[in-house]
């Protein structure tokens, strides 16, 4: 178990950590970076996956089985849809891309 | 070390391994340069997480997790309906997309704490002699009930906002005494979560999920189309903090960084777009936007509709020409056809722009993600601040798709619901020109003053098929020669 005060400490530190990484954004990124966020909050799934694996009655099973369920949903969703914007950040990144893109 | 130990500490190493690529993604992520390499190395740092968990007090009854079977089905069916929705889907119903796979990581985040607050009743409601387990701590179970109560909330809430994006919804559904209702729901939430915490039992439980689940329905009902984007980034948040606190219970730190970071990080997201639309998130919650008010300032004029012809002149004397796009861009799929136009308005020696309002589309950056798509480069692409100040000295605005964040009213009429948000003052241009399919409203769902101006020309039609035209139109002036 987490004692309480080091549960505090990494809550706090974590915070910390969330709001600088996004206060220098582009609001260019804001739209993938929610979805990557998105995508980072389907770690879930592993908790998820512990639950079922503790699960004993078959009420427990079920409530596990949705869980694991719904956070793989997360997981692999959230990954996908994020790598496919980024994926079209990358071609229009190309330096000079603007002079070859006004000559059709 | 026996073999347990050695597995138990190669798990920990993982989930740490895992924790620090999962926070460096975002870090990467929050760039353009470094942003595909994010995702990336946080996707490593979940599918190794995902592997270790598979041997998770493992090596007392076996090599693996007790039901690993039933844990591999769910990942397998859910991960490969997720994968493939995720591929196929068009990039313009990304935010709905985002809002569903949000809202099953709140579902999951409430799973984990339904089945420890199921545990914490079976421990608290058997005999005495048995328990050789170790007992929860009051923390915990506070911390395992916000949890849950804040991942239903994200889960029904997430599922209504993925309803009406995708349009199966009515945009909006009020009645009277709405938010004494919502009140009410969150309020039992609230007492039926301070009772199980007090005294862990099944119904109680059961009683304190159904409040939850339906708390998080009746929260989003009201909210209209124009601030989803808003409440989709809040539900975000919220899954984050209910994965963080769920994380607490089970004590495992690499959810609760994830999730806080997630938490934080998407709190502040939600705040930047809450500002970006000049409200505050309280109001966008329960202000019942674009409910009744004052009467609407009266306006004057008329609609004057154009031919694609013409507009094609219009744009072929203009020397600089803004584009404004927003979501009927999105829904028509024309933010091809209009690179192709913009291309060829460069190509005769236009000075051509995007003029992007923070919150056009249905997500911050929506419209930039889908120009990007179309390829059209960074440095045409000006966001509300830069480009307000040019667009006097504009002789063409081409308005595409967006309709609320031009409209004037914002600046000029109090009794407007959208009176105060920040816009794109396209209303100063020279000539404007409107690509619309029809004359329904906006989201806010409100008449926009901007069309009814003198300088405005109305050019209704898909977009996609607009775009043709005044491509068709602009070659028909000079016979396509450009220079």
């Amino acid at each position: 178990m987490i004692d309480g005060f080091l549960a505090l400490y990494i809550f706090m530190l974590a915070a910390f950590t969330g709001h600088e990484i996004i206060s220098r954004v582009p609001v260019i990124l804001h739209t993938p970076l929610m979805s990557g966020s998105n995508f980072v909050h389907g770690i879930v799934l592993i908790g998820a996956m512990v639950a079922l694996g503790e699960a004993t009655t078959p009420t427990e099973q079920v409530i596990g089985f949705i869980g694991v369920f719904l956070g793989a949903g997360n997981a692999a969703g959230g990954y996908v849809v994020t790598e496919r914007m980024l994926e079209m950040f990358k071609s229009s990144k190309k330096p000079g891309s603007n002079q070859d893109g006004a000559k059709p | 070390m026996n073999s347990a130990q050695i597995v138990s500490f190669l798990i920990q190493a993982t989930y740490f391994v895992a924790a620090v690529l999962l926070i460096m993604g975002i870090k990467r992520m929050s760039s353009p340069v470094t942003a595909r390499s994010g995702i990336q190395w946080a996707g490593v740092g979940v599918l190794v997480a995902v592997i270790a968990t598979f041997f998770h007090h493992g090596g007392e009854h076996g090599l693996l997790i007790e039901n690993a079977a039933l844990i591999f089905i769910a990942i397998a069916i859910s991960t490969a309906i997720a994968w493939y929705s995720g591929r196929r889907v068009a990039m313009t119903a990304m935010p709905q997309m985002v809002a569903l796979y949000n809202g099953m990581g709140g579902g999951s985040a409430a799973a984990i704490g339904a089945s420890a607050l199921l545990g914490f009743a079976a421990l608290a409601n058997a005999p005495r002699f048995v328990p050789m387990q170790p007992h929860a701590n009051t923390a915990q179970v506070v911390l395992a009930v916000v949890g849950a109560l804040i991942g239903s909330i994200s889960f029904t809430g997430s599922l209504i906002a993925f309803a009406k994006l995708q349009g199966w919804m009515d945009k909006t559904f009020r009645f009277t005494g709405q938010q004494l209702v919502n009140g009410l729901c969150f309020l039992a939430a609230v007492a039926l979560g301070a009772m199980v915490v007090l005294h862990p039992q099944t119904q109680t439980i059961v009683l304190f999920f159904a409040a939850a689940l339906l708390f998080g329905i009746l929260m989003t009902l009201p909210i209209g189309g124009a601030d989803m984007p808003v409440v989709i980034s809040l539900y975000n948040a919220f899954t984050g903090l209910a994965v963080g606190f769920e994380g607490y219970v089970q004590g495992n730190i690499a959810l609760i960084i994830a999730g806080i970071v997630v938490g934080a990080a998407g709190t502040l997201l939600t705040r930047l777009m809450a500002k970006a639309m000049n409200r505050s998130i309280s109001n966008v919650l329960f202000s019942n936007f674009g409910a009744g008010g004052g009467a609407a300032q009266e306006i004057t004029g008329s609609l004057k509709p154009i031919e694609a012809d013409d507009a094609a002149s219009l744009l072929y004397m203009a020397e600089k020409i803004i584009i404004v796009p927003g979501y009927g861009m999105a829904v028509a799929q024309a933010q091809h056809k209009i690179w192709e136009l913009s291309q060829n308005l460069i190509k005769r020696d236009k000075d051509v722009k995007f003029a992007i309002h923070p919150v056009a589309g249905r997500m911050p950056g929506h419209m930039n993600v889908l120009l990007a798509e179309a390829g059209v480069p960074y440095d045409l692409i000006a966001d509300m601040d830069d480009v307000n100040p040019e667009f006097p000295n504009c002789d063409v605005a081409i308005v595409i798709g967006a309709n609320d964040v031009v409209n004037p009213v914002a600046k000029t009429d109090k009794s407007s619901p959208i009176y105060g948000m920040p816009i794109l003052d396209v209303a100063k241009a020279k000539q404007v020109i409107v690509i619309k399919r029809g004359k329904g409203t906006g989201f806010a769902g409100i008449e926009n003053a901007l069309f009814y101006q003198d300088n405005c020309r109305m050019l209704y039609a898909d977009g996609q098929e607009a775009a043709t035209k005044l491509i068709a139109g602009l070659k028909a002036v000079d016979g396509g020669g450009g220079h």
